[in-house]
C-alpha cells in the first residue's frame, strides 16, 4: 500500500490529539508514516505506533526550536524524498499551515487546508471542507503533485491499530533559509489544567452577557465540572475580560468539538465562523431574538447568572 | 534610509452577505458586496504604525490582486494613510489559488521593490492563512508571521507570536515577510482628510505580462487544486428553545444526559 507521511505535532515528546486523529484519517487512503522533529521526537514512537504509525522518521536538531517554521519544512521535505508519499498529512494549527504550504509549494503540489474530513478517491484523496463561515460544504482535491492536506481537529475519532512503528532517524539537511528567523525567547503558556481550547470534546464559551472579567467564573466552572475548554467571544476579550488566546471565531480560533455551549453571546457571523461545525450547539441567552438561537440543538432563553449555575450544580450531582 | 513596505490586501465578498459559489465552483463576488478584508485592515495600521515610528523615509504601497472592485480596497488603504498602491489585475486571474496568488504577489513585489512586506494573518473569505508564507518562501526572504506585536529597527523586524503552547519573540534581518493577527492594534478609522487625500493618491495598474506570467500559471487552469463539489450546507433542524421559568439549568442538563455528555 501506498505511504501517507503523518506530520507529529508534539510538545517534548508528548504527541497532540490532532495527530492521533491524522494517523486514523491516514489509514484511509494508506500505510502512515510518521515524521517527529525536535525534542523528544524519539519519544514520540510507541503512542504513534499504537496508533498505525509502520515507521517513524524522527530528527533531533535545536534549529526545531530556535528557528521559524523553515527547519520543519527541509525535514518534511527531506522525507518526501525518501519515501515519495501518495499524501502528505499536517495539523490545521497556524504553524502546521504554514509548513505544509511551504513544502506543498517546494515539492510543486496543491495544497488543501482544514479538511474536516478525508477519504480515498479515484483520483487521489478527496478532501471535505467547511466555508463561508460553515454555511458551504465543499470537496476538493489536489489536481497537481503529491496532496498537502492539512485536518482541522476533532475531523475524525482516534482509533487505536498497533502497527510495526520502526524508528528511523531522518537525514536533514537545512536549507539557507532555514535560519532566517529567530526565536530570540519563548514563553510557555501557563496551563490552566482545561484542554486546549481546538482539541477539546466539549468547549463552554462566554460572551458580552457575562459582563465582566470576575464573571468569566461562572463560565469555568461549568466547563470544569464538564472538562471542558473554556472559550470567550471577540466581544469579551476586546473587553479584556478574558486572554485573546481563548477566543473563537473568524479571527480567533476555529472550534468544533462534539458539544458547544455559548453563554451570553449572541452569535454574529465572526463567532459562527469559528464555531459552526461543532456537532451539537448549546445556547443560553437573554435574548430570545439572538441569532444563535438559529443554530442550537438546544437553547434556553434566560439569565446565564440563573442558569448556568444551575446547570453546574446538576452536572456535579449526576456525575456523582 | 529608506523603508519599502509594501502592504498586501484583498477585496473579500462582505462576510455578512450572503456568499455562495458560482456555476464553476469559484467564489460568487458578483451577487455580493466586496470591501477591504477586515484582517488586512491591521496590515495597514502596523505599515503606519511602523512608518510613524520610524526616522527613516518610509514609503507605503498597498498592492491588490483582484478584479475591477478591488480598487475600493486600495482606496480605503490609501485613506488610511499609505502612499500608493498597486492594482493587479487580468481576466485570466480568474479562479486562481492561494499557490498562484502567491506567484503574483512575489513578482508584483520583486517589481514594486520591497525590504518589507506587512499582510494579515488571512483572508476572512478564504481564511487559510497560508499566503504569507507562500510569499516568503517565493521571495526567498525570512517570514515573520502572525505576530501581536511588531517594531523595525536598524534593518531587523521583531515581533511577538502567540502560538498553541507558547509565545516566542521573533527576530529577522530585513527584507522580510511581516503577518499580523487582529491583536495587533485597532486600526485607525479614515479621516475626512485621508479620504480626499486617497483621491489624488496614485494607483498604478498592472497585468499578467507585466509581470512576466504565463496566463495558464494561474487562473481555475493554473489551479493546484481541483473544487470537486460545493454543497450549501443544509439548513439545521429548529432546535429546541425553552425560557427560563427557574428551571433552566436543569431542563439544560436532562438534554445534555439525553445526549450522553453528562
Amino acid at each position: 500500500m501506498a505511504e501517507v507521511l503523518v506530520y507529529v505535532d508534539h510538545v517534548d515528546g508528548a504527541v497532540r490529539k490532532p495527530t492521533l486523529e491524522l494517523l486514523t484519517l491516514a489509514r484511509r487512503i494508506g500505510d502512515p508514516v510518521a515524521v517527529a522533529l525536535g525534542n523528544g521526537a524519539g519519544e514520540t514512537a510507541s503512542v504513534l505506533a499504537e496508533h498505525g504509525a509502520v515507521k517513524v522518521y524522527t530528527h533531533e536538531a535545536a534549529e526545531y526550536a530556535d528557528y521559524l517554521v523553515v527547519p520543519k519544512v527541509d525535514a518534511l521535505q527531506a522525507a518526501v524524498t525518501a519515501v515519495s508519499p501518495a499524501a502528505v498529512l499536517v495539523p490545521s494549527s497556524a504553524e502546521g499551515k504554514e509548513i505544509a504550504a511551504r513544502l506543498a509549494l517546494r515539492i510543486k503540489s496543491g495544497i488543501i487546508t482544514d479538511a474536516v474530513d478525508l477519504e480515498a478517491g479515484e483520483n487521489g484523496p478527496v478532501a471535505t471542507q467547511s466555508v463561508f463561515a460553515a454555511s458551504f460544504t465543499t470537496k476538493t482535491r489536489v489536481s497537481t503533485g503529491t496532496p498537502v492536506i492539512t485536518v482541522k481537529p476533532n475531523s475524525a475519532a482516534v482509533e487505536a491499530a498497533a502497527a510495526a512503528g520502526a524508528v528511523e532517524a531522518l537525514t536533514v539537511s537545512f536549507s539557507q533559509a532555514a535560519t532566517g528567523t529567530k526565536v530570540t525567547s519563548r514563553t510557555p503558556r501557563e496551563s490552566t489544567g482545561r484542554p486546549e481550547l481546538t482539541e477539546a470534546a466539549i468547549v463552554v464559551s462566554g460572551g458580552r452577557g457575562v459582563n465582566g472579567a470576575e464573571n468569566f467564573a461562572v463560565i469555568e466552572a461549568l466547563a470544569d465540572s464538564l472538562g471542558a475548554a473554556v472559550g470567550a467571544s471577540r466581544a469579551a476579550v476586546d473587553a479584556g475580560w478574558y486572554p485573546h488566546s481563548n477566543q473563537v471565531g473568524q479571527t480567533g480560533k476555529s472550534v468544533s468539538p462534539q458539544l458547544y455551549i455559548a453563554n451570553g453571546i449572541s452569535g454574529a457571523i465572526q463567532h459562527r465562523a469559528g464555531m459552526q461545525t461543532s456537532k451539537t450547539i448549546v445556547a443560553v441567552n437573554k435574548d430570545a431574538e439572538a441569532p444563535i438561537f438559529d443554530l442550537v440543538d438546544y437553547g434556553v432563553v434566560g439569565d446565564l447568572f440563573d442558569v448556568v449555575p444551575q446547570l453546574t450544580e446538576e452536572v456535579k450531582t449526576r456525575k456523582g | 534610509m529608506s523603508l519599502r513596505i509594501v502592504v498586501t490586501v484583498k477585496y473579500v465578498p462582505d462576510a455578512t452577505g450572503d456568499r455562495h459559489f458560482a456555476d464553476d465552483l469559484t467564489v460568487d463576488r458578483d451577487d455580493v458586496d466586496g470591501l477591504l478584508s477586515e484582517l488586512d485592515e491591521y496590515a495597514v495600521e502596523q505599515a503606519l504604525q511602523i512608518s510613524e515610528n520610524s526616522d527613516d523615509d518610509v514609503e507605503i504601497t498597498v498592492l491588490t490582486v483582484g478584479p475591477e472592485d478591488a480598487k475600493d480596497a486600495l482606496r480605503k488603504a490609501l485613506s488610511m494613510g499609505a502612499d500608493k498602491a498597486i492594482h493587479v489585475e487580468d481576466d485570466d486571474l480568474h479562479g486562481t489559488d492561494a499557490m498562484g496568488t502567491s506567484l503574483v504577489l512575489a513578482k508584483a513585489i520583486e517589481k514594486a521593490g520591497f525590504d518589507l512586506v506587512v499582510s494579515g494573518m488571512a483572508s476572512t473569505d478564504g481564511t487559510a492563512g497560508i499566503v504569507p508564507a507562500l510569499v516568503a518562501e517565493r521571495l526567498g526572504v525570512p517570514q515573520v508571521t502572525l505576530l501581536s506585536q511588531v517594531a523595525v529597527e536598524g534593518g531587523a523586524v521583531t515581533g511577538r507570536r502567540d502560538g498553541d503552547t507558547a509565545s516566542e519573540q521573533l527576530q529577522a534581518a530585513l527584507p522580510a515577510v511581516v503577518s499580523v493577527t487582529d491583536q495587533s492594534g485597532e486600526a485607525r478609522y479614515p479621516s475626512f482628510k485621508g479620504i480626499m487625500a486617497a483621491k489624488k493618491k496614485p494607483v498604478e495598474s498592472w497585468d499578467l505580462s507585466d509581470l512576466g506570467i504565463e496566463a495558464e500559471e494561474v487562473g481555475l487552469e493554473g489551479a493546484w487544486t481541483t473544487v470537486e463539489a460545493a454543497a450549501e450546507r443544509p439548513a439545521r433542524t429548529a432546535g429546541t428553545i425553552v425560557k427560563d421559568e427557574g428551571e433552566g439549568g436543569k431542563q439544560l442538563a436532562e438534554y445534555l444526559a439525553g445526549q450522553k455528555f453528562i
